[in-house]
């Protein structure tokens, strides 16, 4: 079965006169490079400008605070059990008195912690929380010299109050219902 | 005494263009390559990346110099030092305009007007090539001395045709010097239209002369590591890849001297009737200049247009076509004037 029209049929005739000559087709060559000289260039200039993500773009977690700044994580381990690549660690703590402006509901992750390097952002934590407390984020995960620091906590993955991240569009993105 | 200073006021203004624009072609190469691949190119350094060849530098000169153990020291350095010279020497007979003037005294925008200017600039190119060899085997490594015998059995090969074609351009001016070949292509009257075939096989050299891409296999890096500055480092494989781009200015402009009518413009008699003949001077030699230039673009464009040859192809291409092809042409030039002259 034929997919494309672009495949060529190989042969080994004989170059003809114009063929042997060579310089026709590097004429013709040299035609294709200086078109491309005035083509848009690819590659952005990247700290500057960023590339425009999709929505449905998965980039770094973020662990979600409500609205009155607590923390909606109440350390289920349902995100460590969806998870395909076992990035995910948590440790479950019990929520004291006074602690109430700090977390939602009475069990809160004391330590919760995502393997960048082990992460495939395939975005099924995100699909498991029952609590709308994990998404993906269009923020890229930066690049770091030592393997240890690729291990984000949660002072990198839970919001600062001040400093709310911006999930509506992914939220609409993957929420099919 | 007026003539020496203005000689070796000549000789400094050489000396730097040559430096900046070789400096300057590296960074042309990048921005170029970047072109036509559909990319941005260096652009960090200063507005556009115009600053980058001034980083290229000062990175060259601070990183370390690497004298491997087993090579033989003296050579080693002589090298780089050898292709540097002879590219920035071959500058020295090139007419770059019309003569200028001082109290009614003319003076040639040219070192030295020898009457073999052009034989002149062969020996010296002929001479590129210890550079090279001497390099590649001061450095006791295979893959270098691999890239020098390339280099010098490469130069050997091309150099007969382009010395063959040659000879086409030195029956038809009848002189060996630059000054007068560039002279008598007065106007649009280039040796090009006279010329074609001759010109496409000196083109075809200049690239296997200059080391350039499709013929860039002394160096090689898909084979032979580096070629033959694999051990070099710090400025003396500066010198080795600035020297490179020197070559590629000089052969354009030599190229320009020889095909396209040097500094000769149409329009440039006429020029010479209203204005100072100096400023006249500094218009034809800007013409020089930006004929080389584009030839100096040209050899980008090859570069990043052609892949490389494989050896046999280089060897048979030179030695099977491009040698019978230059006597046909000198047959043919020899069988033209005979029957035009009269």
């Amino acid at each position: 079965m034929q997919l494309t029209n672009r495949s060529k049929v190989v042969s080994n005739k004989e170059m003809s006169f114009k063929e042997k000559l060579y310089i026709p087709a590097i004429l013709s060559g040299m035609g294709v490079t200086f078109k491309h000289m005035f083509k848009k260039s690819v590659s952005l200039r990247y700290p500057e400008v960023t590339r425009q993500f999709s929505p449905v773009y998965r980039g770094m977690h973020v662990l979600k605070r409500d609205a009155e700044g607590r923390e909606n994580c109440t350390a289920c381990g349902l995100c460590a059990v969806a998870c395909p690549a076992e990035a995910i660690t948590m440790d479950a703590a019990e929520r004291k008195k006074g602690e109430e402006h700090l977390y939602r509901e009475e069990k809160y992750a004391a330590k919760y912690e995502i393997n960048m390097l082990r992460c495939i952002f395939c975005g099924l934590c995100e699909e498991a929380c029952p609590k709308d407390a994990i998404y993906l984020t269009d923020r890229i995960v930066e690049s770091n010299y030592k393997r240890n620091s690729f291990v984000f906590g949660k002072d990198v993955l839970v919001e600062k109050i001040e400093d709310r991240i911006d999930i509506t569009k992914r939220k609409k993105s993957y929420k099919i219902d | 005494m007026f003539l020496l200073i203005f000689k070796i006021a000549l000789i400094v203004i050489l000396f730097l263009i040559s430096l900046g624009v070789a400096a300057y072609a590296t960074y042309g190469e990048r921005k170029v390559a970047a072109f036509m691949q559909d990319r941005i190119g260096p652009d960090r350094a200063g507005p556009f990346g115009l600053l980058q060849p001034i980083a290229d530098g000062v990175k060259m000169f601070m990183k370390e110099e690497i004298i491997p153990n087993v090579s033989d020291k003296l050579l080693f350095i002589l090298g780089p030092c050898i292709f540097m010279i002879t590219a920035l020497m071959t500058s020295a007979v090139i007419p770059w305009g019309t003569a200028m003037e001082f109290d009614g005294v003319k003076y040639g925008l040219q070192v030295a007007d020898i009457n073999i200017g052009i034989l002149y600039v062969f020996g010296v190119v002929s001479l590129g090539v210890y550079g090279i060899m001497i390099g590649g085997w001061a450095s006791n490594n295979k893959f270098a001395l691999l890239g020098a015998v390339r280099a010098s059995s490469q130069m050997i090969s091309y150099e007969l045709a382009m010395g063959m074609s040659l000879i086409a351009i030195i029956m038809m001016s009848g002189s060996l010097s630059l000054n007068d070949i560039v002279a008598q292509q007065k106007g649009l009257n280039w040796n090009i239209w006279y010329q074609p075939l001759g010109f496409i096989i000196f083109l075809i050299c200049a690239f296997a002369e200059c080391n350039r891409t499709p013929f860039d296999l002394p160096e090689c890096e898909t084979e032979l590591v580096g070629g033959y500055h694999t051990e070099y480092s710090s400025m003396k494989l500066g010198l080795y890849l600035f020297a490179e781009y020197i070559n590629m200015f000089i052969s354009g402009a030599i190229i320009s001297c020889l095909y396209f009518g040097g500094y000769n413009f149409p329009g440039l008699e006429y020029l010479s009737t209203i204005l100072n003949p100096n400023l006249v001077s500094i218009i034809s030699f800007g013409a020089l200049f930006t004929k080389a230039i584009f030839f100096v673009f040209f050899f980008m464009w090859i570069r990043w247009t052609i892949p490389r040859f494989r050896y046999d192809q280089l060897m048979k291409l030179g030695w099977q076509v491009l040698l019978p092809l230059s006597i046909l042409n000198v047959l043919l030039t020899g069988g033209g004037l005979t029957i035009f002259s009269k």
